[in-house]
């Protein structure tokens, strides 16, 4: 039966079918085999989630190796919803991906461009399906080492720096991971994640569990770039091209996320990681900080693009804030944000995208006037930005909702406040665009440009749309959120 | 149905207006169109919600148990009444008006105005405080690029504070209490009674009263006023319908509806912090008057004016009393009747003179003697003068401080309407008794154009019936508090 290796096909499909686009010279044949694999992989993303709400959690045994000696794939509902967000994404960029990259990368460049593009999709989906803590450092490499070649194909030369820049905190993250996970292996001799969470209780109070924990949670923390680790990200997201910062934003940190929540939940448990060790306390520090911090800090930003990757540092504030609440509402609320956040920030790289398409730039002050030329395109940016600030109807304003309500009823009324705040400092970032563009008059000798083709502007709006959608009916993003917070807060009470 | 189909019938309107964007004259017919289809299906709601029935609609549930939803209660009736009402007129007016000044992007004027109206129908017939929400940003929102309308620095200014002022006080504050009465309520239905008694102290009644008072920024208490004056760059149909009307009672509406349907009227009288408030209530209520009497700019000391007027709306809220609660209603009304009489003196002044400074108006009865004459009317109603509605609203806030032995707030609601006449009536006198300097013959008659005439002779013969047929307005009122 083919549906029983769906978890398999899930990865191995992106995987295997990567090397292809590099073999095909043509930059549109590539093109459309990687708009194939990314559509089938939707598919199988959408039948695993029926799987797992039908079923429950599924456990697939890799070669049918019994664990916990064999590499075990494990899909529970947190699993389904991220693959299922990463699946989303990669099929909705992709279509966007074949103008824009035309333009943005040199042709001989673009089968590479696309076997990368694979690969990263094909990494993050096995870090979220695979059960085995080493086979997850093993998806992290895979999925951080295309993303830096992905990266590095920018069309200005400082997309070389920027990437070596993440390459290097990456690299420093990974080796972190990698030592965390040895020092759990050297205690509890197995890898096999749930194994090893039953295991660690008797070992649990030993110092080298305390330095794999440090070490895998700063690891991780780089790799989700949660402030103060965040200093690779503004830099990568600006000079990648396009798709990619819309890809990245969306999937690359949340996965991230979605490692630590395996970590403190699965893995360590409630107990360990946030009584023992108080990561909640220390979370919600940075987290609070994130928002306050980066918000303002995409005030100042004149590189429109710089600004929306700083807003992304600030929406992880959001995300990891509900999750330190260790609370199934905050982790719920943390989640919805993760998966709302996904699409909007994803929606606005792809309006960002088509502006840099016609003008070749994404700075303010070359936008002045634009809402007029690319009608489109701009009210796309405005209704992911409203949703951003969180106004009622958008998915922004469910998110908000959730986190405000989850923080008041554990009695933290300043982290209300802070969020609350910080939405407000958004509102001020997004309202210098619109305020460029609806108000200010273009400058002389500045081109005339058109609206942006419609292969761009419908995986926009269809995020956009989506967006809308859950902000009149959420009822099945916060169903699966909650029951997904439900199971991890009980694998984590133990 | 009726209930959504007021609502549906001004968010629509726009796709009409601008499909017809080429021809004026079908543009502003669909304008007034939907206007007065509009006010007769209000009206049809009259009779039914006098008689005790509530029709209501639930459309959405974005999350479990917080649905978006409508239902027809007296007050809200009679604030979408109001808007309706006078939307016909401003339409009528605005006609003249753009038409005479030639602004520019007139279709996307009239396309926001009825957004904003749509709006403001949401927030009249919302059936819980989340619906009301969401439109009350949604009202923000639409009045934005009216009040940016003239595209200049001055106005890109006014645009920010107006959207900081209004979105911030929202999203901090409101929201906060409406997500704190969530986690402690379980709900955001509007009941009578309230929905707050006994399940929270008078004391965290208290902070969550403050958050929502301050947090309805739209009703203009010091420290979060400033957007209003900043809002009348916009041009004078925004200020008269939106800045007067709409957008502003739509505040104080809403700081009625939280006393009456959220914390209860018996409640409210408990909490002590409502004392405070009152306080904030009537320091905004003298000092705005202060202000507004050193204002040159005529619709700048209008604007001022009616900060200092919704105070006394707030007021009679805070009172928390009955007669306190008919009295803000009323007043309501009847302010809505003679402030926007005077916009709309302030934008025929404009159209006929280009003056819009008061130290210019010298003689201008002579040339204007209608106008005027409204204004002068329109003048006595806003400080509570019989035979004019604005009489019966002060009447029921003054009962209403004898009634809970508020003496001090009687002293500021006298001391209010003494200001009222400081700063209203020398410019009709100016107007009327003093001649034009250099021009010491008679210029003759050099009135706004006949639309607009017409639009401020309705409003100014509506300040003199009130005062003879409160009692339409003052039934709705005496359903509200009786439960």
């Amino acid at each position: 039966m083919l549906s029983t290796h769906l978890p398999a096909l899930q990865v191995v499909l992106p995987l295997a079918s990567a090397p292809v686009c590099l073999l095909l010279r043509h930059p549109r044949h590539a093109w459309a085999c990687a708009l194939t694999i990314s559509w089938l992989v939707l598919a199988i993303a959408v039948m695993l989630v029926q799987q797992v709400a039908a079923t429950g959690t599924i456990s697939y045994a890799i070669g049918a190796w019994a664990t916990p000696w064999g590499i075990e794939y494990r899909i529970d509902m947190a699993g389904a919803l991220m693959i299922l967000v990463v699946a989303t994404i990669g099929a909705v960029v992709l279509p966007f991906a074949g103008r824009s990259i035309q333009q943005e990368i040199r042709k001989k460049h673009s089968g590479l461009f696309y076997t990368c593009f694979l690969l990263c999709l094909a990494g993050l989906l096995g870090i979220v399906v695979t059960g085995d803590a080493f086979n997850l450092f093993v998806f992290l490499e895979i999925s951080s080492l295309s993303s830096y070649v992905l990266i590095s194909l920018g069309c200005t030369r400082r997309a070389l720096t920027a990437a070596f820049q993440y390459l290097v905190m990456g690299t420093i993250g990974a080796t972190f991971i990698l030592i965390g996970v040895g020092l759990l292996y050297m205690l509890t001799g197995t890898l096999n994640m749930v194994d090893i969470s039953q295991r660690l209780t008797e070992v649990a109070d030993t110092r080298t569990i305390r330095v794999a924990f440090a070490f895998v949670t700063v690891g991780v923390s780089i790799k989700l770039a949660l402030f103060p680790l965040h200093l690779w990200l503004p830099n990568a997201y600006t000079f990648a091209p396009s798709v990619v910062s819309a890809f990245f934003a969306a999937t690359a940190t949340k996965v991230g996320i979605y490692v630590l929540l395996r970590l403190f939940f699965t893995v360590f448990g409630i107990g360990f990681s946030f009584v023992a060790m108080h990561v909640g306390e220390i979370m919600m520090l940075l987290a609070a900080a994130a928002m306050m911090v980066a918000s303002l800090v995409a005030i100042f930003q004149n590189n429109v693009k710089r600004m929306l990757a700083y807003s992304s540092v600030a929406q992880i504030g959001y995300i990891i804030l509900g999750i330190s609440l260790a609370s199934r509402d905050g982790v719920a609320a943390g989640m919805i944000h993760l998966f709302n956040h996904a699409l909007i920030k994803c929606a606005l790289f792809l309006s960002l995208g088509c502006i840099f398409l016609r003008l070749g730039s994404v700075e303010l002050q070359d936008m002045r006037g634009l809402a007029k030329r690319m009608p489109w395109t701009m009210a796309a940016f405005v209704a992911g930005g409203l949703s951003l600030i969180g106004l009622p109807l958008t998915s922004g304003f469910i998110s908000k909702w959730y986190l405000v309500g989850a923080a008041l009823t554990d009695g933290y009324w300043p982290l209300a406040v802070l969020i609350l705040l910080s939405s407000l400092l958004a509102l001020i970032y997004i309202w210098r665009v619109v305020e460029t563009a609806y108000f200010q008059v273009p400058g002389a000798g500045m081109p005339l440009v058109k609206e942006a083709p419609a292969s761009m502007l419908i995986p926009a709006w269809l995020l956009i749309g989506a967006n809308f959608y859950i902000g009149v009916d959420a009822s099945l993003v916060s169903g699966i959120a909650h029951q997904a917070a439900g199971i991890l807060i009980e694998q984590g009470v133990r | 149905m009726t209930v959504l189909a007021c609502i549906a019938l001004p968010l629509l309107a726009p796709v009409l207006i601008t499909a017809m964007r080429r021809w004026p004259n079908p543009r502003e017919a669909i304008t007034l169109l939907t206007s007065v289809g509009l006010l007769l299906l209000v009206s049809s709601l009259h009779d039914a919600v006098l008689h005790g029935s509530r029709p209501a609609i639930d459309l959405l549930e974005p999350l479990p148990g917080l649905k978006i939803g409508f239902e027809v209660e007296p007050l809200g009736l009679l604030f979408a009444l109001l808007a309706s009402f006078l939307w016909v007129v401003t339409s009528v007016y605005s006609i003249g008006y753009l038409r005479s000044l030639n602004e520019w992007h007139q279709t996307s004027f009239y396309c926001f105005f009825a957004m904003a109206l749509g709006s403001t129908m949401g927030i009249a017939f919302a059936g819980n405080l989340f619906t009301l929400f969401i439109f009350y940003e949604l009202l923000t929102l639409s009045t934005y690029p009216l009040v940016t309308h003239a595209g200049t620095a001055a106005a890109t200014f006014a645009g920010r504070m107006y959207l900081g002022y209004l979105l911030g006080t929202s999203v901090i504050l409101l929201l906060l209490a409406l997500i704190w009465t969530w986690t402690l309520a379980g709900t955001l239905d509007f009941r009578s009674g309230g929905i707050l008694e006994g399940i929270v102290t008078p004391g965290v009644a208290g902070i969550l009263l403050i958050l929502f008072i301050f947090g309805i920024g739209k009703a203009a208490l010091i420290p979060f006023h400033l957007w209003l004056p900043a809002a009348m760059v916009a041009p004078t149909p925004v200020s008269a319908l939106l800045h007067a009307v709409a957008v502003v009672k739509a505040g104080v509406f809403t700081v009625l509806k939280v006393a009456v349907y959220l914390f209860g009227i018996d409640f409210l009288a408990e909490i002590p912090a409502t004392q405070w408030l009152m306080y904030v209530a009537a320091t905004t209520l003298l000092l705005a008057a202060l202000v507004a009497l050193r204002q040159d700019n005529l619709k700048l000391r209008l604007a001022w004016s009616t900060i200092s007027q919704l105070s006394y709306i707030v007021l009679g809220a805070l009172l928390a009393t009955p007669l306190g609660i008919v009295g803000g209603g009323m007043h309501i009304v009847t302010h809505a009747f003679a402030k926007i009489t005077l916009f709309f003196c302030a934008g025929a002044i404009l159209v006929a003179t280009q003056k819009t400074r008061i130290s210019e108006m010298h003689g201008l009865g002579r040339r204007m003697p209608i106008t005027m004459g409204a204004f002068f009317i329109a003048s006595l109603s806003i400080i509570g003068l019989p035979p004019l509605g604005g009489f019966w609203s002060k009447w029921f806030l003054a009962l209403g401080t004898l009634d809970t032995q508020q003496y001090l707030m009687l002293g500021v609601l006298l001391a209010g309407s003494m200001l009222n006449v400081a700063y209203l009536l020398p410019i009709p006198m100016r107007a009327f008794f003093s001649r034009e300097p250099g021009n010491p013959g008679d210029s003759g008659l050099q009135e706004a154009p006949s639309a607009c005439v017409a639009a401020l002779l309705v409003t100014t013969a509506a300040c003199v019936v009130l005062f003879f047929f409160p009692d339409p307005v003052y039934r709705l009122l005496q359903l509200l508090v009786q439960g």
